[in-house]
């Protein structure tokens, strides 16, 4: 018995479990502090639903030795712009969703090739790089949104008719496309199975995708260069398709946030995505060179759910509104937890 | 030799063993003062060791310290660290230097020791104010550089220096050391191959220091694979082969001939019914190399020619650095390479490992853990994914997508654990909780699987333990019996070569220096290893 508790710790890793155990505390004091727990349990959900396609968009580029893709608001600039374009081109419902993806799939590619080729060239320093083409094409983009010629009203500043507004609502186009699809309700909890379904599929795609010849040899490059080069294998145009899918499906993944979340967030929004994202992969388990879809999935829930619940437990417990400053201590917390986590299994 | 006198040295009994593999056997041997003591071997006979022994170095005490003892005019020492060894007088010269490009010979000479000035600061602020006395430091570091009597300008810049310079300014630095204030005066001085990096005209400037000093009372070991140096400059020769002294004799009409072949020859005998006659009229050239040059650190290949035959196994061999393992790292494209090559009539794209692995070569390297293996993978992967990713073996389509057949996978996994006798508790292991020799193995069963039609094989015993060498040996020689494979085999054993290659070519140098039968007696490579020998 002992050695079977001894043999699960060491499986699944003690941090998991201290986190988890912490969850589960939170949802047992929840009833007694006056969090009711259909809501939170709901709000779980959504918070997973919403980010987990975005820790999925680390794993091809962990797999192929390429770090830790803090670089991941140039993704989600891609996804941003085939959402804004999907709207201006007035499709509604499901179809504005979907083209949204299919709009924002050459930006991706593009961007996804541009930088992969700069981390080829950075070999050893990928996530300090990353880190700055991610803030850089913040930075750019912010202009971009003020010039770029979108005429549609629901978009632009009211007073000039042109340039994109901080935030756009997704409302009459493609908020709750996926959360509403066959959702289910128990009671007062609602769960939302498009998005768990369409996450499912994104990741047996993954999967499939690393088993593979291109996937084993993806698994490989991050293990070894030097073997897979040895081996034949092209190594810079490996680490460049990870960095392509990565930067993919950064793109898919704000739009699945954003169908959830109800609104766009232009100009500033994308700057602190990659940090949650890194985070909850690393809590999952991951480490700098090894990811598994296992390691997306107990992450991003775990990141979430704490993320989630502290704020309204700890409001709920001593009766003032702090919610939005528990949030943020946990949220960096967590994110200098998990990055501190990251040395002990870096090779 | 006056016997009466105690000796500066005496080593009594030395043993020492890494980890189960004994690497020096009762070592004992004497060195008296202002001797010259020429300490010669192949690459692995325990020099550097029965070295780091008597400096006290970190690798022996952390690995379980030594067994033996050691005395320094008649008492016996326990050195705590290489600082006890300096104090006591003795200074080393590494083969690699450990000098600060940027600051000038004298700065270097007494980097650490500097005398120094008190000033105002000090006065104020305590010793670490203290100024450097940059006088006397020139004075220091003058009087190292006039015992050595060689041309060194004190206030030249160590990266502006020949590599000649660079070498006497660490010996002066040696020498300085008996200016400190508890440092007794150096009496012994190591030197690990110090002309290598030398050209003949440094080297002759550097043998008669050496013999300066030696006049002064200063004792020295001297290593270097130079065997005529060795004649010229030393009072008596030691060679060590496997780690044990083979002879240990007075430099009186000793011959080049005798000391190579000391140091090379075993008393292994090669079991004759594993020798055979190679028909090489009747084997056509396989793989014709032409004026081939590798770039690859420490192992320059400058212009090797060089034809195999098909079906032969052929060795190359030669000391560490001379160029043999440029040779299978260059022709597989792992380092920037040019020249001809040809395999099987067709001519070779160099520096495209993709195309080389296409056309039916494949190569087993000497970094196991740096390029053989995924050391964070299972077995599996590390045996099937060459023949993956080459030759399309172990796919399987499933719809659309072609993914791994996890079943072909287990099966040849399998079929190589048991045929290579891999010892591991599943197929599913990772690479890197293997031992070396399983781990060597590995990488044979990764190259097999890919049904090379050439496999070039580099140190395959390297750092594994008898038992396992000869079961990788065999293997090797059963794969080219039964599978009519050409194999080309670099080793720095030439036992290893000559009891499994039909032929053994020599590398001196980055050029192919000669090649003899395998079955020629071991004096006569060992006379082309050194750079004697006619080229064949």
């Amino acid at each position: 018995m002992m050695n079977k508790i001894i043999d699960f710790v060491h499986k699944a890793g003690l941090p998991r479990i201290i986190i988890g155990l912490f969850l589960f505390a939170l949802f047992v004091i929840a009833p007694f502090v006056g969090v009711k727990l259909d809501i939170s349990l709901t709000n779980v959900m959504n918070r997973f639903g919403m980010n987990c396609v975005m820790v999925l968009a680390m794993v091809p580029m962990i797999h192929s030795g390429c770090g830790l893709n803090f670089g991941l608001p140039l993704g989600i600039i891609s996804g941003l712009l085939g959402a804004t374009l999907s709207i201006e081109m007035g499709f509604s419902g499901m179809v504005s969703f979907l083209m949204a993806i299919v709009f924002s799939t050459p930006f991706a590619l593009l961007a996804g090739y541009g930088y992969g080729k700069l981390l080829n060239k950075v070999k050893g320093g990928e996530m300090m790089i990353a880190t700055y083409v991610g803030f850089s094409s913040v930075a750019f983009m912010c202009m971009m949104w003020l010039l770029l010629p979108y005429r549609n009203p629901t978009m632009v500043w009211g007073y000039a008719g042109r340039g994109l507004r901080t935030t756009i609502s997704t409302e009459g186009y493609y908020l709750h496309v996926l959360n509403d699809l066959l959702s289910l309700k128990f009671g007062g909890i609602v769960i939302p199975t498009g998005m768990f379904l369409f996450f499912a599929l994104l990741a047996f795609l993954m999967w499939a995708f690393l088993h593979t010849k291109t996937g084993t040899a993806m698994t490989a490059v991050g293990s070894n260069p030097i073997f897979a080069k040895a081996s034949g294998i092209n190594v810079d145009a490996i680490r460049t398709l990870s960095v392509i899918m990565s930067t993919w499906l950064g793109a898919v993944g704000i739009l699945v946030y954003e169908q959830s979340f109800g609104f766009i967030q232009l100009y500033m929004g994308p700057f602190y995505m990659a940090l949650p994202a890194v985070s909850a992969i690393l809590i999952g388990g991951a480490s700098v060179n090894k990811a598994s879809i296992t390691n997306v999935i107990v992450g991003t829930f775990l990141f979430q759910g704490i993320l989630t619940m502290t704020p309204s437990v700890m409001n709920s417990v001593v009766h003032t509104d702090i919610s939005e400053v528990v949030r943020i201590i946990v949220s960096n917390g967590m994110i200098l937890y998990a990055l501190t986590r990251k040395s002990e299994v870096a090779r | 030799m006056n016997e009466q006198k105690t000796p500066l040295l005496e080593m009594r009994h030395i043993r020492k063993n890494f980890f189960g593999n004994q690497v020096l056997h009762d070592v004992n041997f004497i060195l008296h003062e202002g001797e010259i003591l020429g300490l010669v071997g192949e690459n692995g006979a325990g020099k550097s060791t029965l070295m780091n022994i008597l400096f006290a170095m970190d690798s022996i005490k952390n690995t379980g310290g030594y067994e033996g003892e050691m005395l320094i005019d008649g008492q016996v020492v326990n050195f705590e660290s290489s600082l006890d060894a300096l104090n006591q007088g003795i200074g080393m010269v590494h083969q690699e230097f450990s000098l600060i490009p940027d600051f000038t010979a004298t700065e270097n000479i007494v980097l650490n020791r500097e005398p120094q000035k008190r000033s105002l600061f000090s006065d104020l602020f305590g010793d670490r104010m203290d100024v450097l006395d940059r006088a006397k430091m020139d004075e220091i570091s003058k009087n190292a550089i006039n015992r050595l009597g060689v041309p060194l300008e004190s206030d030249m810049p160590v990266n502006q220096m020949p590599v000649g310079h660079k070498q006497f300014t660490e010996i002066a630095r040696e020498l300085s050391k008996d200016s400190g204030e508890n440092a007794k005066k150096i009496r012994l001085l190591v030197l690990d191959e110090p002309t290598a990096v030398l050209s003949e005209k440094e080297a002759e400037n550097l043998l008669t220091a050496m013999k300066k000093l030696s006049s002064e009372g200063v004792a020295i070991i001297f290593i270097s694979h130079r065997l005529q140096e060795i004649i010229d400059v030393c009072d008596s020769i030691m060679v060590m082969r496997d780690g044990k002294i083979i002879q240990q004799v007075e430099n009186k009409n000793v011959e080049i001939n005798s000391i190579a072949n000391w140091m090379v020859g075993r008393e292994v005998a090669v079991k004759e019914n594993t020798k055979r006659a190679f028909d090489y009229d009747k084997a056509p050239v396989d793989l014709s190399i032409k004026h081939l040059w590798v770039n690859m650190p420490g192992e320059v290949v400058r212009d090797v020619n060089i034809d195999v035959h098909k079906g032969e196994i052929l060795g190359i061999g030669g000391l560490a650095g001379q160029g043999k393992l440029g040779i299978p790292n260059g022709v597989m494209g792992l380092y920037p390479a040019g020249g001809e090559v040809t395999f099987q009539g067709q001519p070779l794209k160099l520096n495209s490992p993709r195309f080389l692995l296409d056309s039916g070569l494949a190569f087993v390297s000497e970094d196991r853990r740096g390029v053989g293996l995924l050391l964070d993978e299972s077995l599996e992967w590390n045996v099937s994914f060459g023949a993956m990713q080459v030759r399309d073996d172990f796919l399987k389509k499933f719809g659309p997508i072609t993914w791994r057949d996890q079943e072909a996978i287990e099966e040849v996994t399998a079929k190589y654990i048991k045929d290579l006798e891999i010892r591991c508790t599943s197929s599913k292991q990772h690479a890197k909780e293997l031992s070396g020799g399983n781990q060597q193995k590995i990488c044979l069963a990764k190259a097999f699987a890919m049904n090379p039609k050439l496999l070039f094989v580099s140190e395959p015993t390297r750092g594994i333990d008898i038992g396992a060498k000869q079961l990788v040996l065999n293997t090797l020689r059963k794969y080219n019996q039964e599978n009519g494979v050409t194999i080309v085999m670099i080793s720095s054993e030439l036992e290893e070569l000559r009891s499994i290659c039909d032929r053994i070519a020599i590398i001196t140098d980055g050029k192919v220096h000669g090649i003899l039968p395998a079955s020629s007696p071991s004096s006569d490579f060992g006379l082309l290893m050194v750079g004697k020998g006619s080229d064949k």
